[in-house]
């Protein structure tokens, strides 16, 4: 099947008017017979689900969590760009759309990109609608910061929390929506697989966790939403349950996977502290505005940072970037401080650590609001407290944090930072109109491969969830449903829902009989590594090689050992958690396969054959400006489609944040 | 910081499902770090249950990062346990030592059915807000966002309330089993916010309504609530949830 993105034709910043004002429309008598399945309830989800029950199509909603308001998206902490231009420092909607382009070094699709900038407005105006209490400045007016990758201020935000409260925006406009009887929302619910019918999306087979039971679900189109899948490498900082299962399920039912390998390392986490480590947490990129990263001058500096005077401290982002400085893109700045550890700089106890500071802003903060109450010569202890109490009102619940889980004071000492994973901007491959290539089947937010192309600018990604499912899917989703309004219902004991129920079953069946020795989550762990090691932050021919032959080992080794307690017909964790684990080792050999084939490096994809003098990504557009569209062919087999980038307007150059 | 290991005995509410009967069981795990985080250890004790052929523990738990609300253990008395302003996740083992027992126990409350072990059903709080607790805006209608300045301490009182995570620790520690901090602290946010003046007294009516319909108990000012709450949630806001009760009431009754 050739691939086709349906990009509007026309000038770039006319595509998505042109689009809105011809696309076809559904009346609102036929709306209500139409059925529409949302599995996820992230920004996504919630949004999409919330706007389509407003506009009157009978809408389902899935989620694994006790509750909507769980989703992940909840726990996004610093911001969501908007080309609002409200500091008047020169933003505009070609600017977001250009610095992501850029950011995402060139292998995202244009007409996609510049329609998220063009609704990030609106996206603002609607979640202080909703009532989300962004920051503001005294006058009243919202308040802005800025993230990697730009040099104005575009990031709305409220505190470190700003994903929690556009989620509950969202959330509160789908529970809305549930009362009024046109969302029904079903918690505790997975979805195992897509349900076809002459080749078209016509619902899913979800499981009820807490019985146990399998339910059929019918739907005239169904979106999945269901986030991304960075716990492919077990350690990540995505939440436990965050997995790759519906989207994997859909692949596998024809939905081609869009550029796999595409990973998002985050500089700024928490770095591991043993085995027992379950997750990574985030600590956010808005720290990067005002906080400082460095490693000691000496290698093997056993010093406690206190005690490294200034002119023996390497401000190596500062050093390398003048331009952006701490501030440079997030695989820059991971690739960066793995360069300074490798290297034999890094501190800490594992010395896979770097510094992030916040002397400086602290003692810079106090001065000003010294300065502000007309103090002269004020000690420096004064000018001390009166910053920290600034630095505490922006950024305390992450510093909080910080000190809750490694017993450590950030405000004294400096922070130990190091990337881990974060966000995949890889998925399933969508058309513009967010359709994969299974008709009725789409696929927004993190879900999708489309904005964000080979590197995720901050705060962008709460911005395209909320794109997606307020301001995209209910223009496109009419397009397609205008031609289904003679559908009916299609009752769920249709051979194709009793055939695809079955095979669930029987997967299931097949998991819990092997009953060998070797928990679920041990396979896990090894899987983490072994994606970790080969297929992280620096991947090589060789080792991706090992990785996939290691892979399919592992595969067979967990399909004949694996350890699942419990009962089918009950509330079975571990038997959820083996579903999904299968499913990982599955995507992790076709996240190596992309990672092979593309033999060049950009963005978050640094192929070591193929960098700089200095080290940095070394893009090849010759032979790859393409998205890498893999086709599921059968077990462990698959076929590579590649659509073509055509960069009309941001010509595609070496990164450069020099 | 010093790291420390520890062996420790653990007391743990199993209990099948909402119907059966459940006990507390014993159980001792050993070589505990003081770096692991509280849901860690029991990852370690799950590990060795499922070693041995015995049922693990269930218990729910999702972001492990202090935020998604999900996690919700009552330890040794004390929702989430013995640190302030802090979830089950984010619970650290340094807060114990070597021969240490802690007991562990679901939220207790009549409005959480238990679903298994440590897992309760918390869906009576999504009807809540259901009843409620939203502003009626559909997707596309929206002013621009500067339209209407906001008092930038509203806009922080309306914030501080906003950062409820609904996990129920307000419900499962107070001795009456009342909602009226989660419920306060939605109500205060939109109460706090021009956006949600229009909807103001009928939410806080229906909101109510439906809190009590749900079984949970009232509000004596033990304020036990405030001291658990993981994001410190302030008593003000039941405080406020009265005044705008009473508010919409007389109002309500003029019309």
């Amino acid at each position: 099947m050739a691939l086709d993105a349906k990009i509007p034709a026309g000038e770039m910043d006319k595509k998505w008017t042109d689009y809105k004002g011809h696309v076809k429309l559904v009346n609102p008598a036929n709306k209500r017979k139409l059925e529409v399945i949302v599995v996820g309830t992230g920004l996504a989800g919630a949004s999409a689900a919330a706007s389509l029950g407003e506009l009157g199509y009978r809408v389902k909603a899935f989620c694994f969590q006790d509750s909507p308001r769980r989703a992940h998206s909840i726990a996004a902490q610093g911001g969501i760009n908007a080309a609002k231009n409200y500091q008047n420092d020169g933003d505009s909607v070609f600017r977001l759309f250009y610095d992501t382009v850029k950011g995402g070094d060139y292998r995202a699709r244009e007409a996609n990109v510049h329609r998220l900038a063009e609704v990030s407005t609106s996206i603002i105006d609607q979640c202080v609608a909703q009532g989300v209490p962004f920051a503001r400045e005294y006058g009243g007016l919202l308040s802005n910061r800025s993230f990697g990758g730009t040099q104005v201020q575009r990031t709305f935000y409220a505190a470190g929390q700003t994903g929690q409260q556009l989620l509950l925006g969202a959330y509160s406009a789908l529970e809305r929506q549930v009362a009024l009887g046109n969302v029904k929302m079903y918690a505790r619910h997975e979805m195992l697989d897509i349900v076809k019918i002459d080749g078209v999306a016509r619902g899913i087979i979800a499981r009820d966790l807490v019985s146990g039971k399998l339910e059929r679900h019918f739907g005239h189109a169904v979106l999945l939403c269901t986030g991304g899948y960075g716990n492919v490498f077990y350690l990540s900082t995505n939440a436990m349950g965050s997995n790759v299962t519906a989207a994997w399920k859909a692949h596998k039912q024809g939905a081609y996977f869009g550029n796999p390998c595409f990973t998002q390392i985050h500089p700024t986490c928490i770095p591991v502290s043993g085995d027992h480590q379950s997750k990574l947490t985030l600590m956010s990129e808005s720290l990067r505005n005002d906080g400082r990263i460095w490693v000691p001058k000496m290698k093997n500096d056993n010093r406690s940072p206190k005690d490294i005077p200034e002119d023996e401290r390497d401000y190596y982002l500062e050093r390398r970037y003048p331009a952006f400085g701490n501030l440079v893109p997030r695989d820059v700045a991971s690739r960066a401080a793995k360069e300074r550890c490798d290297e034999g700089y890094g501190v800490g106890t594992t010395k896979m650590a770097v510094y992030l500071d916040y002397k400086d802003a602290i003692m810079r903060y106090g001065r000003i609001e010294a300065g502000k109450s007309g103090m002269v010569n004020p000690s420096d202890s004064v000018v001390y407290g009166l910053g920290k109490k600034v630095v505490e009102e922006k950024y305390g619940n992450l510093f909080e944090m910080y000190a809750k889980i490694t017993g450590e004071n950030p405000y004294e000492t400096p922070m130990r930072i190091y990337p881990a994973v974060h966000y995949t901007m890889g998925g399933l491959w969508v058309d513009y109109e967010l359709q994969t290539t299974v008709p009725g089947l789409y696929a927004l937010g993190e879900a999708n491969f489309s904005d964000h192309g080979a590197n995720r600018l901050g705060a962008s990604a709460l911005m395209q969830g909320l794109a997606d499912g307020y301001f995209v899917i209910p223009y496109t989703i009419g397009n397609y449903l205008a031609d289904d309004i003679r559908t009916p219902s299609i009752p769920t004991d249709h051979p194709a829902f009793v055939e695809a129920e079955k095979a669930v079953s029987e997967r299931i069946q097949k998991l819990m009989s092997i009953q060998g020795k070797q928990t679920v989550e041990s396979f896990h762990k090894r899987l983490g590594k072994i994606m970790w090691d080969k297929c992280g932050m620096a991947r090589s021919e060789k080792g991706l090689k090992q990785a996939i032959e290691e892979i399919r080992a592992l595969k067979k080794e967990f399909w004949s050992d694996v350890r699942i307690p419990g009962e089918i017909d009950a509330f079975n964790p571990e038997l959820d958690k083996a579903g999904r684990v299968a499913d990982f080792i599955e995507l992790g050999e076709l996240m190596c396969i992309d990672a092979l084939d593309r033999n060049e490096s950009c963005g978050g994809h640094f192929r070591e054959e193929s960098q700089t003098e200095d080290g940095e990504a070394k893009r090849d557009d010759v032979n790859y400006s393409y998205v890498a569209a893999w086709e599921a062919k059968g077990d462990g087999e698959w076929a590579l489609h590649k659509e073509a980038l055509n960069f009309e307007i941001v010509k595609p150059t070496q990164r450069s944040y020099k | 910081m010093e790291h420390y290991h520890m062996n420790l005995t653990l007391k743990v509410w199993r209990q099948k499902n909402s119907h059966s009967e459940g006990k507390l069981e014993t159980y001792q795990v050993k070589n505990i770090s003081s770096e692991m985080s509280f849901l860690e250890m029991f990852d370690v004790l799950n590990e060795q249950l499922i070693t041995e052929g015995k049922d693990p523990i269930a218990f729910d738990h999702d972001c492990r990062e202090g935020i998604c609300g999900m996690c919700s253990m009552y330890i040794n008395g004390q929702a989430h346990g013995p640190w302030k302003q802090n979830t089950t996740c984010q619970l650290h083992m340094r807060a114990f030592k070597d021969g240490d027992t802690i007991v562990v126990e679901p939220w207790r409350s009549q409005a959480f059915p238990i679903v298994k072990d440590l897992v309760v059903n918390r869906s009576a709080f999504d009807r809540i807000i259901q009843a409620g607790g939203y502003i009626s805006v559909n997707t596309g209608n929206a002013v621009d966002a500067n339209a209407i300045p906001i008092d930038k301490k509203d806009a922080d009182d309306a914030f501080m309330a906003a950062a409820c995570i609904g996990c129920g620790a307000c419900v499962a520690t107070c001795k009456n089993g009342s909602a009226m901090l989660f419920v306060g602290a939605k109500v205060s946010q939109l109460a706090l916010l021009p956006q949600g003046g229009p909807e103001r007294e009928s939410r806080v009516l229906n909101m109510v309504a439906q809190m009590d319909k749900e079984g949970f108990g009232n509000c004596t000012n033990t304020y036990a609530c405030e001291a658990e709450c993981p994001k410190g949630i302030s008593v003000a806001n039941i405080a406020r949830l009265n005044s705008e009760y009473i508010k919409a009431g007389l109002s309500t009754e003029e019309k």
